[in-house]
């Protein structure tokens, strides 16, 4: 690079305001957009979401000849339209963790907390920028993928469903709210571990470890605990059927909701007490 | 839009950095031990002191990027998280990395500013000011430990501050980065700013600052003007070059007066000064061809003020003991 000598004094800053909480949601909605990985995450989650319903209704219209008619019974198109919500969660959560801990990895956390020394608003910024992003982003995919995957079972007459039928709405849109929420989750668990690989693991345990260990467990435990684990609390949100050991959409979300707002406040008190 | 204030550098009283009984504790390991000092506008003030005796965990105190275990830091009157626009108050480079790698010089900047409402404009002319516009959308990540450097400083004076606080600032810079990082100091003491620049190089620190505090271990040892911790450095040792040396020798040498020589026709005289060698040699009608009192370097008075308090002096000692 060519070395430049201090040309003249430096500027004066004619426009100074304060820090707000709007400011501040606009730093963070630069600092989500402008890294390489962040864009990528969020176009592969995309493409995920919409991806697997098309290749799953692909494969049930050419096998629906072959199959069973149990076999047929058991397929649900809500399930293939939503095949892809279970795969984009984990780049959703992978992000979530990532726009908090990569600001501890890199040190960009000291030149925030620099600027914004009373920290809170940075959080209540992230939290608030990656949430409506995540949904910004998922809602769309959803129907995509529940229209196109609908349009491509019709062709074969199988599997339809409307979207004006009792719950589908309530499901689609529940798959995008759960994105967001399993976003706004796994945040606060970056927050509260200030670390990548610990804040991924601790997502990846709550998530996919903890609800196949409680298979070991008496299936009366099982049935009594699982429910109020955050992951199922959470997937009844975009789940169209309810069993008997499972909630229905509305306590699934409360409780799960209720979740991220208790990592939210613990993440919240640490940020504060916490030497950075 | 939002009420305005500016900077009033001029000799404001509050316009300052204040600690009182500072002290920081990690663990079991005081870094920081009960540090009072002001730093005051208008001149480079040097935060001098050996490294890991405490210099970067004092500034982050005073960003309250950690908090004290025992005492207060103001900065112009307040705790620096009580300011509504910390970066107009307090413009810091930290000594460790604070830049997503991931991220172009440019959004780095624009990010912070976002925070205080401050243009896009202004980020361009920090670019430009510190050099690096050739340089401005690429990868901090990719930066050389100079850009790395000079992307810091512009991140320190995007707000206009009335204060500024720098680490280390010319590690990893080159010598003409080096000279630029000077020029800029002085230039922002002399339009009124407060300046605090650490290093643990007393040569360097005697190049821009007019005013140091020496720490070691946590604790404050000196807080003096550079010309006071010059005067304190000199030996009192004067050499003369004399053809008549060993005359002279004989003149001057008594209880009170040593004489050293190390090369024919050189002395070093302890005790007496310059002037008085002078008459002493006028008088008897002795030849001088140098007359020159001897300082120590700035290093070795450094070196000799913080002997004491340079970490890990004790495992010397105590090998020494066993030998």
């Amino acid at each position: 690079m060519s070395e430049v000598s201090l040309t003249g004094p430096l500027p004066r800053l004619a426009h100074t305001g304060r820090v707000t909480q709007l400011r501040v949601v606009r730093s963070e909605w630069t600092k989500l957009r402008s890294v390489r990985s962040t864009r990528w995450s969020l176009l592969i989650a995309s493409l995920l979401t919409i991806g697997f319903p098309l290749l799953f209704a692909a494969v049930t219209s050419s096998r629906w000849g072959h199959m069973s008619p149990s076999e047929r019974a058991g397929r649900n198109p809500l399930d293939i339209a939503l095949a892809g919500v279970n795969v984009s969660q984990l780049a959703i959560a992978v992000l979530g963790v990532l726009v908090i801990t990569a600001e501890y990895s890199t040190g960009m956390i000291r030149a925030s907390f620099t600027a914004v020394p009373k920290r809170l608003p940075v959080l209540w910024a992230k939290l608030g920028v990656f949430a409506v992003v995540a949904f910004a982003l998922s809602l769309p995919a959803v129907i995509i993928a529940f229209f196109a995957s609908q349009a491509i079972l019709s062709r074969h007459h199988i599997l339809q469903i409307s979207f004006s039928h009792g719950g589908v709405a309530r499901s689609v849109i529940g798959g995008a709210v759960y994105l967001m929420l399993v976003g706004a989750f796994a945040l606060a668990l970056g927050a509260i571990i200030r670390n990548t690989a610990g804040g991924i693991s601790a997502f990846a345990a709550i998530f996919f470890v903890i609800p196949p260990l409680l298979n070991v467990l008496p299936t009366s435990w099982n049935n009594a605990i699982n429910p109020y684990l955050p992951s199922e609390a959470a997937r009844s949100i975009f789940s169209l059927t309810h069993g008997p050991h499972s909630f229905a959409p509305g306590p699934g979300l409360a409780l799960f909701a209720g979740y991220t707002l208790l990592a939210i406040v613990i993440a919240a008190v640490l940020l504060v007490r916490r030497d950075t | 839009m939002w009420p305005r204030r500016l900077p009033q550098p001029a000799a404001s009283v509050v316009c300052m950095i204040e600690a009182q009984g500072l002290s920081k504790d990690y663990g079991a390991k005081r870094a920081v031990d009960g540090l009072s000092f002001v730093v005051r506008p208008g001149v480079v003030t040097g935060f001098l002191g050996p490294n890991g005796s405490g210099k970067s965990t004092t500034m982050r105190l005073i960003l309250g990027l950690d908090a004290p275990t025992a005492g207060v830091v103001q900065v112009n009157g307040k705790l620096y998280r009580e300011h509504h626009a910390p970066l107009h108050e307090v413009g810091a480079l930290l000594e460790a990395r604070s830049v997503h790698t991931g991220r172009s010089a440019q959004n780095h900047l624009l990010a912070l500013a976002q925070t205080h409402g401050i243009s896009k404009q202004r980020v361009a002319e920090l670019i430009d000011l510190v050099g690096l516009h050739d340089v401005t959308r690429k990868r901090a990540g990719e930066f050389s430990l100079g850009m790395g450097q000079r992307l810091g400083i512009a991140t320190a004076l995007l707000g206009d501050p009335a204060t500024v606080m720098l680490d280390e600032p010319v590690n990893g810079l080159d010598p003409e980065g080096i000279h630029w990082i000077r020029n800029l100091l002085k230039q922002l003491a002399a339009e009124g700013r407060t300046v605090f620049v650490s290093s643990h190089l007393m040569s360097e620190m005697a190049l821009t600052a007019e005013h140091l505090i020496v720490i070691g271990r946590g604790r404050l040892i000196a807080d003096l003007s550079v010309e006071e911790f010059v005067n304190r450095a000199s030996k009192n040792i004067v050499r003369v070059r004399s053809p008549q040396a060993d005359r002279l020798r004989e003149l001057v040498v008594g209880p009170d007066v040593s004489v050293l020589t190390h090369e024919p026709g050189v002395l070093d005289v302890t005790g007496l000064t310059a002037e008085q060698i002078g008459d002493v040699a006028a008088k008897h009608g002795v030849t001088l061809h140098e007359l020159t009192p001897q300082q120590a370097s700035l290093e070795e008075a450094f070196m000799e003020l913080t002997r004491d308090d340079v970490e890990f002096r004790a495992n010397v000692g105590e090998l020494e003991e066993a030998a």
